[in-house]
């Protein structure tokens, strides 16, 4: 083993790169069969084109996924990992949130590959699960049999979520048992450490009836400049009243590519908090479901993002109601400045078995320079009467007015800047209530002004 | 010694178009001046050309602190020198708290070096000096914790800049109609309070249409401004016949300035009937 150190599969994703990939995995049966199906499907969704509503806006054409490998050897990962987490001597990277909180337990993945995997043992005892996907498929298999890839992100739903369950290379699960409470919140981290290395990561949440968990998760690099690919999948499962925070914060280097198919379904009673953290990427797009199944669930989303340089940040989310008197509520906020691009297309859809919903959406963008570029397309389909949607965008540059305010006080005009773009995020931060995000966020967002600042 | 700030023939436009046209004004640390004219006369104009507003272009003349010359400061430098702007209309910071706000403003103010990301004045030092000065302007706590003049009455607003002037102790202190729009109490409140707060240390320039704020703070010198010029400078008994009697006898006194107010009243409403705006009242 230790002589496979350097050894990772050869670059790209074709069908001889998929059956080196299997044979290293030695997973049960019915894992690499859901695999192989993935695999047959991304073959054939590599033959059409993408889903021009979700897509028209984003080039896609600098991406060379056969530049791309997956890091196979458990033994090169737990070395790179081993280095790069404590070699970490820039500073501007690494982690945000690692540090902020007592964390009941945390898993971190490198390049694919799980690194560290811990849990409190009064959690364990009290049947909680949280591990890395990859061990957990073989102890707990008959567990996660019926959830993974089965009622969220399904493989066959489109390029990305086939080519994401093809070729998953590990990731995070958390289980909690019915009516189990678990207050004190949950890490995740993955990074990727080598260049050109593709992270396939998963995270699946179960939360039984009654039970309530806060999962914070973000994604980092290693390095600034090495080249990254993250086809990646959440699916979160909430049963009815259970309550779950989860948190994602993508500040990978702006070398990365960040595809992602997301999805969260809310049963009877439950509450669902869903925030995400656009930071990082070269370019990122975010397929965003929340799906109200159950009557009286209720989903919140929130999003931050922040881009800079020629960064492309990309959501396509979606509400789905599908019973009687659930409710949504999204609200992103973005903040762009050089020649940045965000994108927000944001769907309420209303079926037919869902009278009194309560839908809200909004997008508000503010601009830092005159080059950066939003566009927020809501939409509404609505099935069914009886309901009340509404929704809203707006975008606009700094008001001069409220600088010359802020300077007026003292302040200097970066340190205005500063202030204003703090509070125009504060009213995301306002729906947060966990101090470990609200403190990493306006961490980052500090970070991120300082950036290539002009002095 | 005496801080002074100085304005010497200052000839100001905004836009290309000229508003100030020639304006000479000395305050001295302890000074209390009241600015008077009728509406669009240029007194805020002059405000904000003194802070450094960016869009009001000085063409001639000069402003200067203790003989440093302020032209080419931008309105942080400035306000780091002691000047201080309470705004006819306070500008709303969503999502800012007023106690964070003013946490920055004042160690920046009290370390008129500091850079940003340099520490901040210690949390506890500071509460306990907000809350108390919040106290005696009576005004509740539950304040600082709120957005900075999100969701604020009128009068809450002024008293938000009373409050600050209050923290930031300035040498030189411009209060563009902060009586305006407000109740009787109000106006009783923002008057007592810079009552308390001006004293040997501070130069108060008070622009003002009312008569409460000056007899609670009685004004040594009185200028009346008139289509950019100060056109007559007398004391107290000026501020009061202005209110009594209105501007008619003053035009009367300044034909040339009065018929330049003229011109510019009906040039600037004949463009208001193009663009369609609503007349400012
Ligand atoms: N920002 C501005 N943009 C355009 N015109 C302005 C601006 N500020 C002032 N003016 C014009 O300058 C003149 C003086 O206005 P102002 O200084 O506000 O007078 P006052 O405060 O005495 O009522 C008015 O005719 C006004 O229309
Ligand atoms: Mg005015």
């Amino acid at each position: 083993m230790s002589t496979a150190i350097a050894s990772s599969s050869a670059a790209g994703f074709s069908q001889e790169v998929f059956e080196h990939f299997l044979s290293s995995r030695h997973e049960p049966a019915w894992v690499s069969e859901l695999r192989r199906e993935a695999f047959a499907k991304y073959t054939e969704f590599l033959e059409q084109p993408l889903d021009p509503e979700e897509w028209k806006r984003i080039d896609l054409r600098a991406l060379k996924p056969s530049q791309f490998h997956l890091v196979t050897t458990q033994a090169a990962t737990e070395a790179s990992a081993a280095s790069g987490l404590e070699a970490n001597a820039d500073p501007a990277i690494g982690t945000l949130l690692a540090d902020r909180a007592e964390f009941a337990g945390r898993v971190i993945h490198v390049d694919g590959q799980s690194a560290i995997s811990e849990l409190s043992e009064e959690l364990a005892a009290r049947g909680v699960v949280f591990g890395s996907l990859t061990q957990l498929i073989q102890t707990h298999g008959d567990l996660l049999k019926p959830y993974l890839m089965k009622r969220a992100v399904k493989h066959d739903q489109d390029r990305m979520s086939a080519w994401h369950a093809a070729f998953w290379t590990g990731g995070t699960v958390l289980y909690v048992p019915r009516n189990v409470r678990v207050e004190a919140p949950l890490y995740g981290l993955v990074a990727l450490a080598k260049d050109k290395a593709a992270d396939f990561s998963h995270t699946l949440v179960i939360l039984e009836d009654g039970a309530e968990a806060t999962l914070l998760e973000e994604t980092t690099s290693l390095h600034a400049t090495h080249a990254g690919l993250h086809v990646g999948g959440v699916e979160l499962l909430l049963g009815q009243e259970a309550r779950l925070r989860y948190v994602q914060l993508q500040n990978w280097n702006h070398r990365t590519w960040h595809l992602a198919t997301q999805a969260g379904h809310v049963e009877k009673d439950g509450f669902l908090q869903w925030t995400v953290g656009g930071l990082g990427s070269r370019l990122a797009h975010t397929h965003q479901d929340v799906s109200l199944d159950g009557r009286g669930a209720v989903a919140q989303v929130n999003g931050v993002t922040f881009a800079i340089n020629r960064q492309v940040i990309s959501y396509y989310t979606q509400q789905t109601h599908r019973a009687p008197d659930t409710r949504s509520d999204l609200l992103y906020k973005d903040v762009l400045r050089d020649e940045s691009r965000v994108i927000w297309r944001g769907m309420i859809d209303v079926e037919k078995g869902a009278p009194r919903t309560d839908g809200y959406q909004r997008n508000d963008s503010l601009l830092l320079s005159t080059t950066a570029r939003a566009d927020a397309i809501p939409g509404l389909e609505i099935e069914t009467d009886d309901v009340r949607c509404t929704h809203g965008a707006t975008v606009g540059e700094v008001d001069q007015d409220q600088i010359l305010y802020c300077m007026c006080r003292g302040l200097s005009r970066h340190e205005a800047m500063h202030m204003i773009v703090e509070g125009f995020f504060q009213q995301v931060y306002d729906r947060i209530p966990v101090p470990a995000v609200q403190e990493t966020l306006s961490q980052a967002v500090e970070r991120k002004l300082g950036l290539g600042r002009d002095t | 010694m005496v801080a002074s700030l100085k304005i010497q023939d200052l000839h100001v436009s905004v836009e290309g178009l000229p508003i100030l046209r020639g304006v000479s004004l000395e305050v001295r640390q302890g000074e209390i001046h009241a600015l008077m004219g009728p509406n669009g006369s240029g007194k805020s104009t002059l405000a904000y050309t003194l802070v450094g507003h960016p869009k009001y272009e000085i063409t001639q003349g000069s402003i200067e602190i203790d003989g440093k010359p302020l032209n080419e400061l931008d309105a942080c430098e400035r306000a780091r020198l002691g000047l201080f702007l309470a705004f006819q209309y306070p500008i709303v910071i969503p999502g800012v708290k007023v106690a964070d706000f003013l946490r920055h403003a004042i160690t920046n103010i009290r370390n008129p070096d500091r850079k940003e990301g340099e520490g901040l004045i210690p949390m506890r030092e500071f509460r306990k000096e907000l809350k108390a000065m919040m106290d005696e302007l009576g005004m509740d706590s539950e304040f600082a914790r709120r957005y900075l003049n999100e969701g604020f009455s009128g009068g809450e607003k002024k008293r938000m800049e009373i409050l600050q002037l209050a923290m930031l102790k300035p040498r030189f202190a411009v209060l563009d109609e902060t009586d305006s729009g407000l109740d009787s109490d109000a106006v009783r409140v923002v008057s007592e309070g810079l009552r308390k707060l001006s004293g040997p240390q501070m130069g108060v320039l008070i622009i003002t249409h009312h008569e409460r704020l000056l007899e609670y703070n009685v004004p040594q010198f009185t200028h009346v401004m008139l289509a950019g010029k100060i056109v007559e400078t007398g004391d107290a008994s000026l501020a009061r016949e202005l209110h009594n009697e209105g501007y008619s006898k003053v035009r009367l006194r300044h034909p040339e300035e009065a018929a330049e107010e003229a011109a510019r009243a009906s040039g600037r409403s004949s463009e208001a009937n193009r663009t369609a705006e609503p007349a400012s009242v």
